[in-house]
C-alpha cells in the first residue's frame, strides 16, 4: 500500500472523515468545529463535506453541549464531542462524570452512553495557567470512562474507530504540542489501534520509562541520551490511561528492575503516583532501586518561556532521574 | 389566606368523560398511596438513603404524562416516583428499587433517586439539579436527526433555573429547534430556599422566553388544566416547531426529603395549600357533576392500596444481589457490546 506523510492533525481528520462516512449516526459537535474548521484545524473542510447537521457548531457552553452530546448518544446517535481544551472541560465535568460515566451502573446496565469526547491537553506553548492544564489523570480516576491519550500519528489515526465502537463513554486527550507531528502512514484505510493496551515504544533492559501523550517524545529523546551513556532504557507509552494496562507495565518493570514514570500533570495525586503504587503492589520484589517520577512542578503553569520550561518535565530532568536511580551522579 | 397568596382551589366541572376522569383520579391515587407507604417504610428503615416525596404534586405528573405518548422519552429528577409509575414502570419494580433489591427497575444500583427503565423510555432519575436538561436536548436531537416521531419531556424543579445547565439547554434547544418539552415543576422552594431568596427574576417564563422559546404557565394543582396545557404544548413540539417551556405551579405537602425538618415555611402556608390538594379537589369536582360516587372513589382507592400492598410484598420477597456482581455494569461487557 502506498504511504503518505500525515500530521497528527491530518490523521485525526482522516479518522473523523472515515467515521462520518462509515456510519450515518456519527456527528461531530463542538466549539468552532464547523465554519472555523476547528481551533486546531482538525475538522477543516468537514463542514463543506458533511454539512451543518453532522458538523455542528455549538455555543461556548461546555456543560450544555457536552450534556446534549451525551443525551444524543443515549438516543441512538454516535456523537464525537470536541471540547476545545481540557481546561474548558471542567465546565462539563458534571455531565461527563455524573451522567456519562455513571448512567450505565445506576440504571442497572440498561443505558450505555456511546459518546466520544475529544479535547486538547497539555502545556508548552506559552498559553499561561488557564490554557496549559493536564487533567487527563483526573478523568482516569473515574470508573465508567475509558481514557485515551494518542501520542503518535498512528494512534491519532487509529483510535477513533474503536473509541466509537465502544458502547461506553471514551475520552481522547490530544496533546496540543502534537498536532504538527508527522509520520508516514499507509494511504486510505488504516488498521484500528488497540485501545486496551499500552505500547512498548522502545525496548531496553536497564530501566523502564513509563509515560504517555505529549511526554513520549521527550522520553524517547532521554532514552537516546541514556543509550549514549551506556544505559538501555525501555519506553512504555501507556496510551490507555483508564483502564491501565498493568501487564505491560509489570512485564517491563520485572525485566528492567527499575522504573521512572514521566507525567506532565502535577506531581501530587498524579497518574504517575497511581502507576508507582501499582508497581509497588505488584512488582516490589523485582525492583533494584526505588521508583522515581518526573512530573510538573506544583505551580500553575507560568507564561514566560523559561519559567514554563522549568515547570514541565524535560529530557534533561528525565535523564537526571534515571542516572540518580542507577547510582550515577548526573 | 390572602396573606399567604394562595389561589382559590381548582373548581368547576371537569370537561372529560367518566372513564378518563377515573383513570386520572386513579393515577393520582396510585402515586399518593405508593409514596405514603414509602414514607412509612422509610420510618421502618426498609427504604434508606434520600427519599423525596411528590405528595401534593400528583396533578403535575398525572396531567402531563396522560397528555404524552408511549414513544416519548421521559427525563425526570430525583423526585420521580410518580413520573416513573405513570411512564409505565411497574410499581413492583419501583418499590423493589427503593428497597435496593435486584428486582428493582435499576437492579438495586439506583434507589429512589435513580429509577430507570429502557422499555418505557424512562431516562431517570437524575439527582443533579438541572442535569437532565441538556440530556433531554440531546435525546431530542437524536430523535430529530434519525427522524423518530417522538418528543422528549423533561421534568425539573424551579431550583434548576438558577443552574447554568438550564440556560445552556434552553439556548441549544431553541437554536436547534429540538422536539423537547421542558416541564418546570415550580413548587416554590428549591430544597429550603424560596424562589425570591435565590432569583433576581422570579418569572420563570420570562427566563425561558428570553431564549425565544414559547412558554405556558398553568395551575399545577388542577390536573385538568395541566393535562390540557401539556397537550397543547406537546402538539406544538410534535408539529416540528421546536421546544416549549411549561411552568407548572405546584406545592409539595411534605418536606424536601426525609432529612429535611421543613423549618423554612409556616405550617399555615402548608395548610392553606392543602385546600388546593389535587386529589380531593379533583374528586370533589367529579362528585359534584355525578362523574363519581363516594363508593367509586373508595373502590379506586382500594385498588391503589392493593397495588401498593402487592408491590411491598414483591419488594420484601425480592433478593439481595450477590456482592460478586458489585463491579457489573461499570462498562458494557464485551459479549454484549
Amino acid at each position: 500500500m502506498a504511504a503518505t506523510t500525515l500530521t497528527y492533525r491530518d490523521a485525526l481528520r482522516e479518522a473523523l472523515r472515515e467515521a462520518l462516512i462509515a456510519d450515518q449516526r456519527v456527528l461531530l459537535m463542538g466549539e468552532d468545529v464547523g465554519s472555523y474548521g476547528g481551533t486546531y484545524a482538525v475538522s477543516k473542510g468537514l463542514l463543506e463535506e458533511f454539512g451543518p447537521n453532522r458538523i455542528r457548531d455549538t455555543p461556548l457552553s461546555e456543560l450544555g453541549f457536552v450534556g446534549a452530546g451525551i443525551g444524543a448518544a443515549l438516543g441512538g446517535l454516535r456523537p464525537i464531542v470536541e471540547v476545545m481544551t481540557v481546561n474548558f472541560s471542567l465546565l462539563a465535568l458534571d455531565p461527563i462524570v455524573n451522567t456519562a460515566a455513571m448512567l450505565r451502573h445506576m440504571s442497572g446496565g440498561q443505558f450505555s452512553v456511546p459518546v466520544v469526547i475529544r479535547m486538547a491537553t497539555g502545556a508548552g506553548r506559552q498559553l499561561a495557567a488557564q490554557h496549559s492544564n493536564s487533567f487527563e489523570g483526573w478523568y482516569a480516576h473515574v470508573p465508567g470512562l475509558r481514557v485515551l491519550a494518542p501520542a503518535t500519528v498512528e494512534d491519532a489515526r487509529g483510535m477513533l474507530g474503536p473509541a466509537l465502537a465502544d458502547p461506553d463513554p471514551v475520552l481522547m486527550f490530544e496533546h496540543a504540542q502534537l498536532y504538527n507531528l508527522e509520520a508516514e502512514l499507509p494511504k486510505g484505510g488504516f488498521p484500528a489501534v488497540d485501545i486496551q493496551s499500552a505500547s512498548v515504544r522502545r525496548t531496553g533492559t536497564d530501566v523502564s520509562l513509563i509515560t504517555y501523550g505529549g511526554c513520549l517524545a521527550k522520553v524517547l529523546m532521554a532514552a537516546e541520551e541514556l543509550e549514549s551513556q551506556g544505559i538501555s532504557a525501555e519506553v512504555i507509552d501507556l496510551r490507555v490511561l483508564r483502564p491501565l494496562d498493568d501487564a505491560t507495565i509489570m512485564t517491563s518493570v520485572r525485566k528492567c528492575r527499575r522504573a521512572v514514570v514521566v507525567d506532565e500533570a502535577w506531581r501530587s495525586g498524579s497518574l504517575a503516583a497511581e502507576v508507582m503504587a501499582r508497581i509497588m503492589e505488584q512488582a516490589f520484589f523485582d525492583l533494584d532501586a526505588p521508583l522515581a517520577r518526573v512530573c510538573s512542578e506544583e505551580v500553575p503553569i507560568p507564561y514566560a518561556k523559561h519559567l514554563e520550561e522549568a515547570a514541565l518535565p524535560q529530557t534533561p530532568k528525565i535523564v537526571a532521574a534515571v542516572l540518580t536511580l542507577m547510582g550515577k551522579s548526573p | 389566606m390572602t396573606d399567604l397568596n394562595v389561589p382559590a382551589p381548582p373548581s368547576g366541572p371537569v370537561p372529560w368523560d367518566k372513564a378518563f376522569s377515573r383513570i386520572v383520579l386513579s393515577d393520582m391515587l396510585r402515586i399518593r398511596r405508593m409514596e405514603e407507604k414509602a414514607a412509612e417504610l422509610y420510618g421502618e428503615q426498609k427504604i434508606r438513603g434520600f427519599l423525596h416525596l411528590y405528595i401534593g404534586e400528583e396533578a403535575v405528573a398525572t396531567g402531563a404524562l396522560r397528555a404524552l405518548q408511549m414513544e416519548d422519552n421521559i427525563v425526570a429528577t430525583y423526585r420521580e416516583h410518580g413520573h416513573a409509575l405513570l411512564s409505565g414502570v411497574s410499581m413492583n419494580a419501583i418499590m423493589a428499587e427503593m428497597f435496593g433489591k435486584q428486582q428493582g427497575c435499576s437492579g438495586g444500583r439506583g434507589g429512589s433517586m435513580h429509577l430507570f427503565d429502557r422499555a418505557t423510555r424512562f431516562y431517570g432519575g437524575n439527582a443533579i439539579v438541572g442535569g437532565g436538561l441538556p440530556l433531554a436536548a440531546g435525546l431530542a436531537l437524536a430523535d430529530k436527526m434519525t427522524g423518530r416521531q417522538a418528543l422528549t419531556a423533561c421534568f425539573f424543579g424551579e431550583g434548576a433555573v438558577a443552574e447554568g445547565a438550564f440556560h445552556e439547554a434552553m439556548n441549544l434547544a431553541t437554536l436547534w429547534a429540538l422536539p423537547v418539552l421542558y416541564c418546570c415543576e415550580n413548587n416554590l422552594y428549591a430544597m429550603g430556599t424560596a424562589l425570591a431568596r435565590a432569583e433576581s427574576q422570579t418569572d420563570l417564563c420570562v427566563k425561558a422566553a428570553s431564549y425565544g422559546m414559547p412558554t405556558l404557565r398553568v395551575d399545577g394543582m388542577d390536573v385538568v388544566e395541566v393535562h390540557d396545557t401539556v397537550q397543547r404544548a406537546a402538539q406544538h413540539v410534535r408539529a416540528g416547531e421546536g421546544p416549549m417551556f411549561v411552568e407548572l405551579q405546584t406545592y409539595r405537602f411534605r418536606a424536601h426529603s426525609m432529612f429535611d425538618p421543613d423549618l423554612y415555611r409556616h405550617k399555615e402556608e402548608i395548610e392553606a395549600w392543602k385546600t388546593r390538594g389535587p386529589l380531593h379537589t379533583f374528586s370533589a369536582r367529579l362528585k359534584a357533576q355525578s362523574h363519581l360516587t363516594e363508593e367509586e372513589f373508595l373502590a379506586l382507592d382500594a385498588q391503589a392500596q392493593a397495588e401498593v400492598d402487592a408491590a411491598v410484598a414483591f419488594a420484601e420477597a425480592g433478593t439481595w444481589e450477590s456482592t460478586d456482581t458489585l463491579l457489573r455494569d461499570v462498562h458494557t461487557p464485551p459479549e454484549t457490546a
